[in-house]
C-alpha cells in the first residue's frame, strides 16, 4: 500500500496548515462572489440615480401632459406626443407578438416531437439573440427604403423582437402547468385543443401575461430599429401608424441629448426618467404576478 | 422467517391483516355479467416488456383490486383499459382487450371516446385551478351534456359524499379542500360525465388515514351502479374494498425486469388460500 505525500490526519495537528488554506480560499471565492453580486447591484443604483437626479428637474405634470415647445431652444412643453406615440407602437408590436408567440409555445410544449422541438428552441434563442440593429435595418429595407418612414415598421421590428422572448417565457409557464391536470383532463375524454384552452392556457395566464409585459418592457426601450424606421416625426401627437413616422421616447431622449441646447439636455434626462419608471413599473409588476402564479400552481 | 407450508401462511395472513375480507358473496351477488376481457394481453415499451400474460374477466358492478409489488405493471394494466397509456413513446399492446365484447384498441375505436366512457381517478388529487364547481362542471359542459348542469354537478357531489362540505362553497377554489375532499371531488368530477367504469389508481396513497376510509366506504356505496377498478399497493386496502383481486409479480429475465399477472380470483381465496406460492409469499409480507 502506499502512502500519500499529506500529513496523516489528526483533528488538531499536522493538517493545520493545509486547513488555513483551503479556509482562505473559500472566503476569497465568497467575497469576490459576493463583490460581484454588489457591483450589478451598483450599477444599477448609479445609472437609476443619475436618470432620477438629473431627470427630476425636467419632471412635471405639463412635461408629461404636453406636447413639445416649438422652436429652437424653447422652454416650457413636454413629451405627451412621444409617450402616446411609444404606447402605440408597442401596443400594435405586441398585438402582432402576443398571439404569435403563445401558438408557438403551445406547438413546443403539447405537440411538437423529441425531434423537432430543440430546433426551434435554437431558432427563437437564436432571433432573441439578434442584435436589433439588424432587425431594424431588415424593416427598414423591406418598408422604408421604398416608401417613408412610418410606426408600423416600428411595431414590425418590435414585434420581431419581442416574439422570441414571449414565446420562450410562455413555453417555460406551460412546462410548469402540472402534467396531473393534463392527464385528469384527458381522463375526462376531453379533446387536445379542448384541454388546451380550458385547463393549460388558464392555470398558465399569469405567466403568460408576465412574459408579456417583460417583452413589452423591453420593446419600450429600443432605440435601433426606431432609428431607422420611425425617427423623423414632428412636434404633435399623431395616431396615423400607417401614414407617418410616430413620435417616441427613445427617439426623444437620442434627439434632444444631441441638441446643443441645455434645455433640451434637461428634457432628454426626463424623458429617460419617463421611460425608465416605465421599464421599471412593468418589471416590477410581472414579478409579482409570476411569484403569484407560481404559488398558485405549486401551492396546492 | 423459515419456509411455512402454505396453510400456515395462509393462517398468518389473516392474522396480519386483522380484518374482514370483503366479497365473500359479491363475486356471486352481482358480477356475473362480463364489462373487461383480456386475452393474452402484453404490453411493451419501445423493446421492453412492460407487463404481460393478462388473461382476465372484470365484472360488472365488482371491485376489482390490482395488487403486488413496485413495478409489477399494476398502472401501466390500469391504464390499458382507457387507453390512458397512447400518450406514452414507444407503447404497444399485443392481445385483446375486450370491452362489452368490442376491442377498445380497434384502429376504428376513437380513444378519446373510450375515456369519454371510463373514468379514471389518479394517485395524487389533481383538481383543476378552478373553483369547486367548475372542477365539475367543465368537462360535462364541453361534452354535450349542459341541460340541468347545476343539478348534475350536485348529484356528483353527493354520489361522492361531499356536498355536505362544500355546498355552501361552491364558487371557492378547489385547491382550498384538504387532501381527502380533494380526492373525493376528483372523483366527483370523473362521475359527472357518467362514465360506466371508474379506474382508480392508488386513490388513497397520498391521502390521511381518515381520508382513506371515506374514500373506501365511497367506493362501497358506488358500488351499486359503477364497475371499479382499483389499483392499491396496500394489501389491507385491496382485502378492505375488493371482491375480486389479481396479483401481479416481478418476474426477472436475463436482467430485465417485467410484470406479470400471477393469480386472479375472489379476494378471499387470494388472501386465505392461494393457489401460487408467490402469492402467498406476498401476501405474507415476505417481499414487496
Amino acid at each position: 500500500m502506499t502512502t500519500t505525500s499529506s500529513p496523516s490526519t489528526t483533528l488538531l495537528g499536522a493538517e493545520d496548515l493545509n486547513l488555513r488554506r483551503r479556509r482562505l480560499t473559500d472566503r476569497l471565492m465568497r467575497l469576490s462572489a459576493t463583490a460581484a453580486a454588489g457591483v450589478a447591484v451598483a450599477v444599477l443604483a448609479i445609472v437609476v440615480g443619475s436618470v432620477v437626479i438629473k431627470g427630476a428637474s425636467a419632471l412635471s405634470i405639463p412635461f408629461l401632459t404636453q406636447n413639445p415647445a416649438v422652436g429652437l431652444g424653447a422652454v416650457g412643453g413636454g413629451i405627451a406626443n412621444a409617450i402616446v406615440g411609444s404606447a402605440l407602437i408597442v401596443a400594435v408590436g405586441t398585438a402582432m407578438a402576443l398571439p404569435l408567440g403563445i401558438l408557438i409555445a403551445l406547438y413546443l410544449t403539447e405537440f411538437a416531437t423529441p425531434r423537432t422541438a430543440p430546433p426551434i428552441r435554437l431558432v427563437l434563442d437564436l432571433l432573441n439573440g439578434t442584435p436589433t440593429i439588424v432587425i431594424g435595418v431588415f424593416i427598414f429595407g423591406l418598408l422604408v427604403v421604398s416608401h417613408s418612414q412610418t410606426g408600423f415598421a416600428a411595431s414590425i421590428a418590435l414585434a420581431i423582437i419581442m416574439l422570441p422572448l414571449m414565446a420562450r417565457t410562455t413555453q417555460e409557464m406551460l412546462l410548469l402547468v402540472p402534467g396531473d391536470l393534463r392527464n385528469a383532463a384527458h381522463a375526462l375524454g376531453v379533446r387536445r385543443w379542448r384541454m388546451i384552452l380550458g385547463i393549460v392556457l388558464p392555470s398558465a395566464l399569469g405567466g403568460i401575461l408576465t412574459g408579456a409585459i417583460l417583452a413589452v418592457a423591453r420593446a419600450f426601450g429600443e432605440t435601433a430599429p426606431l432609428l431607422l424606421c420611425d425617427s423623423v416625426f414632428g412636434n404633435t401627437t399623431s395616431l396615423n401608424i400607417f401614414g407617418t413616422a410616430i413620435p417616441n421616447i427613445p427617439m426623444d431622449i437620442y434627439r434632444y441629448s444631441e441638441s446643443g441646447f441645455p434645455t433640451d439636455h434637461a428634457r432628454a434626462w426626463g424623458a429617460a426618467l419617463v421611460l425608465i419608471a416605465l421599464i421599471l413599473v412593468g418589471n416590477l409588476s410581472a414579478r409579482a404576478m409570476l411569484a403569484r402564479q407560481r404559488r398558485r400552481l405549486a401551492g396546492r | 422467517m423459515s419456509l411455512s407450508p402454505p396453510e400456515k401462511i395462509a393462517e398468518q395472513a389473516r392474522s396480519l391483516l386483522n380484518v374482514e375480507v370483503a366479497g365473500e358473496s359479491a363475486a356471486a351477488a352481482g358480477g356475473t355479467e362480463v364489462v373487461y376481457e383480456l386475452r393474452d394481453v402484453h404490453v411493451h415499451y419501445g423493446q421492453a416488456l412492460a407487463v404481460g400474460g393478462m388473461n382476465m374477466r372484470i365484472h360488472k358492478n365488482v371491485i376489482t383490486a390490482i395488487i403486488g409489488p413496485s413495478g409489477c405493471g399494476k398502472s401501466t394494466m390500469l391504464r390499458t383499459l382507457n387507453r390512458m397509456n397512447d400518450a406514452i413513446p414507444g407503447f404497444r399492446l399485443t392481445g385483446e382487450v375486450l370491452y362489452h365484447d368490442r376491442s377498445i384498441y380497434e384502429r376504428s375505436i376513437d380513444p378519446v371516446e373510450v375515456r369519454r366512457r371510463i373514468g379514471m381517478v389518479f394517485q395524487r388529487p389533481n383538481p383543476f385551478p378552478k373553483s369547486i364547481y367548475e372542477n365539475i362542471a367543465w368537462a360535462p359542459r364541453i361534452l354535450g351534456l349542459r341541460a340541468d348542469l347545476e343539478e348534475r354537478v350536485e348529484n356528483a357531489l353527493r354520489a361522492a359524499a361531499l356536498w355536505d362540505e362544500v355546498k355552501d362553497r361552491l364558487k371557492q377554489s378547489a385547491l382550498g379542500l384538504s387532501g381527502g375532499q380533494q380526492q373525493r371531488l376528483c372523483i366527483a368530477r370523473a362521475l359527472a360525465i357518467e362514465p360506466d367504469v371508474l379506474l382508480l389508481d392508488e386513490p388513497c396513497s397520498a391521502l390521511d388515514p381518515i381520508a382513506t376510509a371515506s374514500v373506501e366506504e365511497l367506493m362501497h356505496e358506488l358500488k351499486r351502479d359503477y364497475t371499479q377498478v382499483i389499483v392499491t399497493h396496500n394489501m389491507q386496502q385491496a382485502a378492505r374494498v375488493a371482491d375480486r383481486t389479481a396479483f401481479f409479480s416481478l418476474n426477472v429475465e436475463n436482467g430485465s425486469r417485467s410484470g406479470v399477472l400471477v393469480e386472479y380470483d375472489t379476494t378471499k381465496k387470494i388472501f386465505t388460500s392461494p393457489g401460487d406460492q408467490r402469492t402467498a409469499d406476498y401476501i405474507a409480507g415476505r417481499f414487496g
